[in-house]
């Protein structure tokens, strides 16, 4: 079936942009770049429909990527239905952001360079989901890490968005060394990384209802994808990631790369059965995670920081579902999420493209009468997100949401409170954007029709999708979940409508609202303006004395005093050596000869008393 | 005592060796540290014959043979060099001649 | 006889040698060097080394030695004058030749196996008819080689002794 070809079209328009994209002029540079996805797309729905029904897994094996002792990593890609899910959402998500793209960044420079490292990001994306083991999915993983680091500061003329960049870079590092030291656990246990052998290995081991290896496995596993997909501790990096281009954005930071700590634990479904505590862990982290980030996201003023604390706060809902075990659940609302939140996203790009690069929603308004597609587009994707009834949204969360109540019941209450405070703050960024009146100094305009197209085509599915029956589709991979009843279902859904009235009321109704509940909550409202003050706490206690650590110990003290010494040292210490022994040469050949005696005679003492040179 | 004992005549080769050696390391005038040179020559060819009788063999006065032939050609070589040394020199002393130095 | 012998001609050789290295005048210390050839000569009789004895005086004494003397003439060299700077060679020389001496006594009264006594005409594998069966049979090859280093050594002293043609 040839697998490999799915991440080898982007590979290939990587290098073909990277390498002669300068050149190139900028339809050539979108043929390969745009033309790499679609045929990567393409390929996918042939694959896809020739392994129909796909009951089992399809594996493909290639070569024996390391060998070293009794340790086997082949380079193997593996289809089955969770894997399919995934490819369909990046390949499709994925080509119609790259055909956004081509209109957002007509006017930018470094066009090549910007398709180029897209084409990358694609194929380690295709790379970690189509993996068959965890080091190869480690590739993908580390991979799309440097694509978002070198997408986020693609910008590098302005000091803000390489400090994003590289601090992306760095949570994830901390997040990546957790995953590998989970890794080398599984090696130790295990003796393998692939992951059908591990699975038939833990099937015949016991549920761990204490902690184990199992446990200390799957945690750290964790840990890597709360630093991959933004969760507590981890999340600092995602709202500073905005300084990227908008498509990227869309792409990595809410339809695919943050979504791969999801897939990640969803892939190890059949590690994480067997550990009920990691599964509570992450059920908490999830749930914390997206009710802070909802609040946050109540007070932001830059448009694509509200949307990135929402995908923060929709990532905690995805991890809520794995973390109470609904993992089909889980996938169906990254997929759901895929749609709508890159709609959002491509929606607010189209926004910021049609007012001359602002951000900032107070001073947008009454955008309505200007970007008529935009507006409808992004209305289907507020509601989507809120859960409004027959949205995909709303099928995705109740879903979760349902099973949570299932789990622990005080879960799903935190859960629909949060989902109101969502529907009210993308509502909140909704009316300031669209009603009232327009408080720039711009002349706001509609998108060209290769930017709105997208729009268009995400904002069905963004209310379509839900009826895709994913889950049941999913299901005979997971483990059995209960659902609660229908009526939780719909209390979420009112809920979720009075976030929107009580925005509405706000922000239209009665302007000014806002500000008196912002002064009338004084430090509360400050506390979480200034999003909990997180990144002063992590500065003051991490990074400022790991940086004086540094430079203090490391480099003054070992590294100028002690190596620079030692070598330097060694340098100067033999030359004066050298010095000393250079008065030998004094070319007078009696001291020669003398010295040549003086040898001898000690030759022939040590042989005298070794016994006569026998 | 009736015969002399083989050892003394190893102990004369010796010492005129050390002689030799004297010579070389004293004198300041090079030909006669090159005389030097031909007396521990002549000391290690009496070794040599002493040997060939306690072995009751020939080889070591063949050996010694030889030694001398190297020596006389040894001799030719360095005197002429001697001759050029102080042609460009104009000095025999041993110690000006010193421009290997470092 | 032997005895009186060795002990006569080894006194000769220690003291021309002596002589060698305490003389100021190159000439005298060439005069002795003469005289240490000749009495290791009678030695070399002595250790039944008839053929040996004679190319010593024959050739190192009658032509080696005629060699330095003429070019002492030469050169003209006078008597040393003191001095130089080797003073290292000056304090340690002494005491070294000394620990020498005394050194390879050791060695060869304690190491050497049993060494047979010196008596004239003990061994006579000495004569011209042996050393020359053995010279052209088993020590062919390095003959011939020394026969090209000096053809060698006249090629090369007469190229580095000729004057200039101005």
């Amino acid at each position: 079936m040839n697998l490999w070809l799915i991440p080898l079209f982007p590979l290939l328009g990587f290098l073909i942009n990277g390498i002669w994209g300068r050149r190139f002029s900028k339809a050539l540079v979108n043929l390969f770049a745009v033309g790499s996805v679609v045929a990567s797309f393409a390929y996918v729905l042939w694959v896809l429909s020739a392994l129909y029904p796909l009951t089992t897994a399809h594996t493909e094996t290639y070569f024996t990527w390391i060998h070293s002792g009794s340790l086997q990593i082949g380079f193997d890609l593996t289809v089955d239905r969770l894997t399919a899910i995934m490819l369909l959402i990046i390949t499709g998500v994925g080509l119609l952001i790259h055909i956004y793209s081509a209109g957002y960044m007509e006017h930018e420079g470094g066009y090549h360079r910007f398709f180029s490292f897209l084409n990358l990001f694609m194929f380690f994306m295709l790379l970690l989901v189509l993996a068959s083991n965890f080091l190869l999915l480690f590739v993908g993983w580390e991979g799309v890490g440097l694509c978002s680091y070198l997408l986020i500061g693609f910008y590098f003329g302005e000091d803000f968005a390489n400090n994003a960049g590289t601090k992306a870079f760095v949570v994830n590092r901390i997040g990546d060394f957790g995953f590998l030291l989970g890794m080398l656990l599984i090696v130790v246990h295990f003796g393998t990384l692939d992951f059908a052998t591990i699975a038939s290995a833990v099937a015949s081991m016991p549920v761990e209802a204490s902690a184990g290896v199992l446990t200390a496995i799957t945690l750290l596993l964790f840990v890597g994808a709360t630093g991959k997909s933004a969760q507590i501790p981890l999340f600092v990096w995602l709202p500073d990631a905005m300084a990227g281009p908008t498509p990227v954005s869309a792409l990595i930071h809410a339809a695919t790369m943050v979504t791969a700590g999801v897939y990640m634990i969803a892939r190890a479904a059949f590690l994480y059965g067997h550990t009920p505590i990691t599964l509570h862990v992450v059920a908490l982290i999830g749930l914390f995670t997206a009710v802070m980030a909802a609040t946050i996201g109540m007070t932001q003023n830059d448009i694509k920081r509200v949307y990135a604390y929402s995908t923060v706060s929709q990532l905690g809902y995805m991890f809520l579902g794995i973390g109470v075990g609904a993992y089909s659940d889980g996938i169906f609302h990254v997929m759901t999420h895929a749609f709508f939140k890159a709609l959002l996203f491509l929606g607010a790009g189209s926004i910021i493209h049609g007012i001359g690069g602002e951000q900032d929603l107070r001073r947008m308004g009454g955008l309505r009468k200007y970007m008529p597609i935009t507006f409808i587009t992004l209305l289907a994707a507020s509601l989507a997100i809120s859960g409004f009834p027959g949205f995909s949204g709303f099928f995705s969360k109740d879903a979760i949401l349902s099973a949570a109540y299932d789990y622990a019941p005080w879960m799903y209450w935190v859960g629909v409170i949060t989902a109101g405070i969502t529907a009210f703050y993308v509502f909140r960024a909704f009316f300031l954007a669209f009603f009232g009146d327009y408080r720039g100094h711009h002349h706001p305009h509609e998108s060209p029709w290769v930017m709105t197209l997208p729009l268009i085509v995400l904002a069905v599915f963004s209310v379509g999708g839900g009826f895709l029956n994913v889950p049941n589709w999913l299901a005979p991979m997971f483990p059995n979940v209960e659902h609660g009843s229908p009526l939780l279902m719909w209390i979420s859904a009112a809920v979720s409508i009075l976030g929107i009235v009580i925005a509405y009321y706000i922000y239209i109704l009665k302007p000014g609202t806002a500000e008196s509940i912002a002064a009338a909550t004084g430090p509360v409202y400050k506390l979480i303006d200034h999003k909990y003050y997180v990144d002063e706490i992590y500065g003051a206690l991490i990074v400022r004395p790991v940086e004086a650590f540094s430079r203090t110990v490391l480099w003054k003290g070992a590294d100028i005093a002690a190596i620079d010494g030692g070598v330097d040292g060694l340098g100067h210490r033999l030359r004066g050596i050298g010095a000393i022994f250079r008065q030998m040469q004094s070319g007078s050949i009696r001291n020669y000869a003398t010295w040549v005696v003086l040898g001898s005679l000690l030759v022939l003492f040590v042989l005298g008393l070794a016994g006569g040179g026998r | 005592m009736h015969h002399v004992p083989l050892s003394w005549y190893l102990i004369l080769s010796a010492i005129l060796f050390a002689l030799g050696i004297a010579g070389f390391i004293y004198r300041k005038n090079i030909i006669t540290v090159f005389m030097s040179i031909e007396l521990m020559l002549n000391a290690v060819n009496l070794s040599f014959v002493a040997f060939a009788y306690q072995l009751r063999q020939v080889d070591g006065q063949i050996y010694a043979f030889f030694v001398m032939v190297v020596a006389a050609a040894e001799a030719a070589v360095g005197l002429a060099i001697i001759l050029t040394v102080f042609k460009n020199r104009k000095t025999l002393q041993i110690d000006e001649i010193d421009s290997m130095k470092l | 006889m032997d005895t009186i012998l060795f002990f006569i001609f080894a006194i000769i050789a220690v003291v021309c040698g002596l002589n060698l290295v305490l003389q100021k005048h190159p000439i005298s210390s060439a005069l002795s060097l003469i005289g240490v050839m000749g009495s290791l000569a009678v030695l070399y009789l002595m250790l039944g080394a008839e053929f040996l004895a004679a190319a010593q005086v024959i050739v190192y004494a009658g032509a080696i030695m005629v060699l330095f003397v003429f070019v002492i003439m030469l050169l003209n060299a006078g008597s040393e004058k003191p001095g130089g700077k080797s003073w290292f060679a000056q304090i340690a020389g002494i005491p070294l030749l000394l620990a020498f001496i005394a050194v390879m006594g050791f060695v060869i009264e304690t190491f050497l196996p049993a060494l047979r006594s010196v008596r004239f005409g003990s061994f006579a594998g000495g004569t011209a008819r042996e050393i020359g069966r053995v010279l052209f049979t088993e020590y062919l090859l390095p003959f011939e080689v020394t026969s090209v280093l000096i053809l060698i050594a006249i090629l090369g002293a007469v190229v580095l002794a000729r004057k200039e043609i101005d």
